[in-house]
């Protein structure tokens, strides 16, 4: 019988592809499960999950408390604001306070890269990366990959376009990893600013123009510009970069065919994507959505049968 | 290799025609009942039984497939990982005579995880149990079949093997066998 090559789920880059498919095989089973009407199973009912944020979220937290819940484990939340950390607490010090009260796995987003790995290290308990910095976010990989899974069938040779500000997004590279590991192909596109200097070495194609990279894809995942984390100016302003780079219905019609539109949330409407393309029939946005707590389910599922 | 039938082809083919008349003894029209059968190998018996119900009787009775994998007892308890099946109820079980169907009754844990898993699906009038093979004196829990195949006694490390030609069998066949000598 399969299961993980791992206890923790910190990064796409240690799966194997045979982990990934085993996490959507799982993700199909909790899919019809969601659409039950009595939505919950109770695999993890023995089980407390403590979901640990200390940068904002709505929709990964959402979509993991959602998820932990279908599974009947005990959910405890933890955002950083309002918190000790304030009063200069360190992570390890925090996360082991939280696991005393008899807790059995993390799931963290923090804004340092590395440190769900530094705490997988240090700790019992499984822990999932729910973000961390520029670094990764592997379930939002795996749920887009999962989501064109679905919709073509498979990502065997499909052509993959990831579009936006590269440099700062952990949803690109887990994405880039993902794909390439199910045998798709990537390219990213974005102002020469927002693409790192030595990203083809990861074996994808590079494209500043947004019309030639559109042509090329089967599927265009749309990043959000991350003005948060960005302490230097890469462009202009946000009119010239959505004059550029931004998506609207004309630019979709204009293609000689039909592409899929993906977009990680949340959306900039009118800087990366228009209302009128991240609402078109190409849209599969809000799938993404219904997607995550399937998947997330799986990666949960999955990771408490290794904590034996 | 300690392998010993209990049931050939032709065996099994009379005691699927008895268990289908007594369940047109109970059942009468079959309008308000259904079928559930449970994955993995219960389904197999599940669609046996389905079409003798409509060769016998000419009715189609609603078939759907059960997975009870996330409502066992013992998740985290074994080895190996737990990893499900796929459900397939493509009707509505309120108020409708659910027919439960699994080749061998053990422990009975399965069938306590299948009645949680179906309840998730709406609340039936009335749940009747169908096994082939029931091995008794083996029962962990108070759960006991209305339609049974065959009694079989068995000790522990005795399992039994339902072969079907539809899961690459030469024949259909029923089988007690030493567990050493089943292959993992």
């Amino acid at each position: 019988m399969p299961s993980l090559s791992v206890r923790h789920l910190l990064g796409i880059k240690d799966l194997t592809r045979e982990d990934i498919e085993l996490i959507f095989e799982t993700a199909d089973t909790f899919k019809e499960v969601i659409n039950r009407p009595i939505k919950k199973v109770p695999s993890l009912r023995d089980i407390t999950i403590a979901n640990v944020f200390f940068e904002n979220s709505t929709r990964t937290r959402l979509s993991f408390e959602l998820a932990e819940k279908r599974l009947s484990a005990d959910v405890i939340n933890f955002s950083s604001s309002g918190s000790s950390v304030k009063k200069g607490e360190t992570l390890l010090d925090t996360v082991n306070n939280i696991l005393a009260m008899k807790v059995d796995m993390i799931v963290m987003r923090h804004s340092s890269p590395g440190a769900p790995h530094y705490l997988s290290k240090h700790i019992k308990a499984n822990v999932v990366n729910a973000g961390d910095g520029t670094h990764e976010h592997p379930t939002q990989a795996l749920l887009d990959a999962f989501s064109i899974r679905e919709k073509l069938g498979g990502l065997e040779g499909k052509k993959i376009a990831i579009i936006g500000d590269i440099l700062h997004s952990r949803v690109a590279l887990s994405n880039i990893f993902c794909l390439q590991k199910l045998g798709a192909e990537v390219m990213v596109c974005g102002p020469i600013t927002l693409i790192p200097k030595y990203i083809q070495e990861l074996g994808i194609k590079v494209e500043y123009d947004i019309r030639k990279a559109l042509q090329w894809c089967d599927v265009a995942n749309v990043l959000r510009i991350q003005l948060e984390r960005q302490q230097i100016k890469y462009f202009p302003s946000l009119r010239e970069y959505s004059l550029y780079y931004g998506i609207d219905k004309n630019l979709l019609d204009s293609l000689n065919k039909e592409i899929i539109l993906m977009h990680p949330g949340p959306i900039n409407r009118g800087v990366e994507l228009t209302s009128d393309a991240a609402d078109s029939q190409h849209s599969i946005i809000l799938q993404q959505v219904e997607n995550g707590v399937s998947v997330r389910m799986a990666v949960l599922y999955l990771l408490a049968q290794m904590n034996q | 290799m300690h392998k010993r039938l209990i049931l050939d082809s032709r065996l099994l083919d009379i005691t699927i025609t008895r268990l289908c008349q007594q369940l047109i003894e109970n059942h009468d029209t079959f309008e308000q009942s259904v079928i559930l059968g449970l994955q993995p190998k219960g389904t197999f018996l599940a669609k046996h039984i389905q079409s003798k119900l409509q060769e016998l009787t000419g009715k189609e009775v609603p078939t759907g497939y059960l997975d009870t994998t996330f409502y066992r007892d013992d998740f985290r308890r074994r080895e190996t990982p737990l990893l499900a099946n796929t459900t397939h109820v493509p009707f509505i079980i309120e108020n409708k005579k659910v027919i439960l169907i699994d080749d061998v009754l053990f422990t009975g844990r399965s069938i306590r995880a299948a009645l949680d898993a179906m309840i998730a699906f709406g609340r039936p009038r009335k749940v009747e149990l169908l096994v082939l093979i029931d091995r008794k004196y083996s029962r962990d829990l108070p759960i006991e079949p209305h339609y049974v195949g065959q009694h079989v006694n068995t000790i522990l490390s005795q399992r039994v093997l339902v072969e079907w030609t539809e899961k690459g069998a030469t024949e259909n066949a029923i089988w007690l066998v030493d567990t050493q000598d089943i292959p993992a």
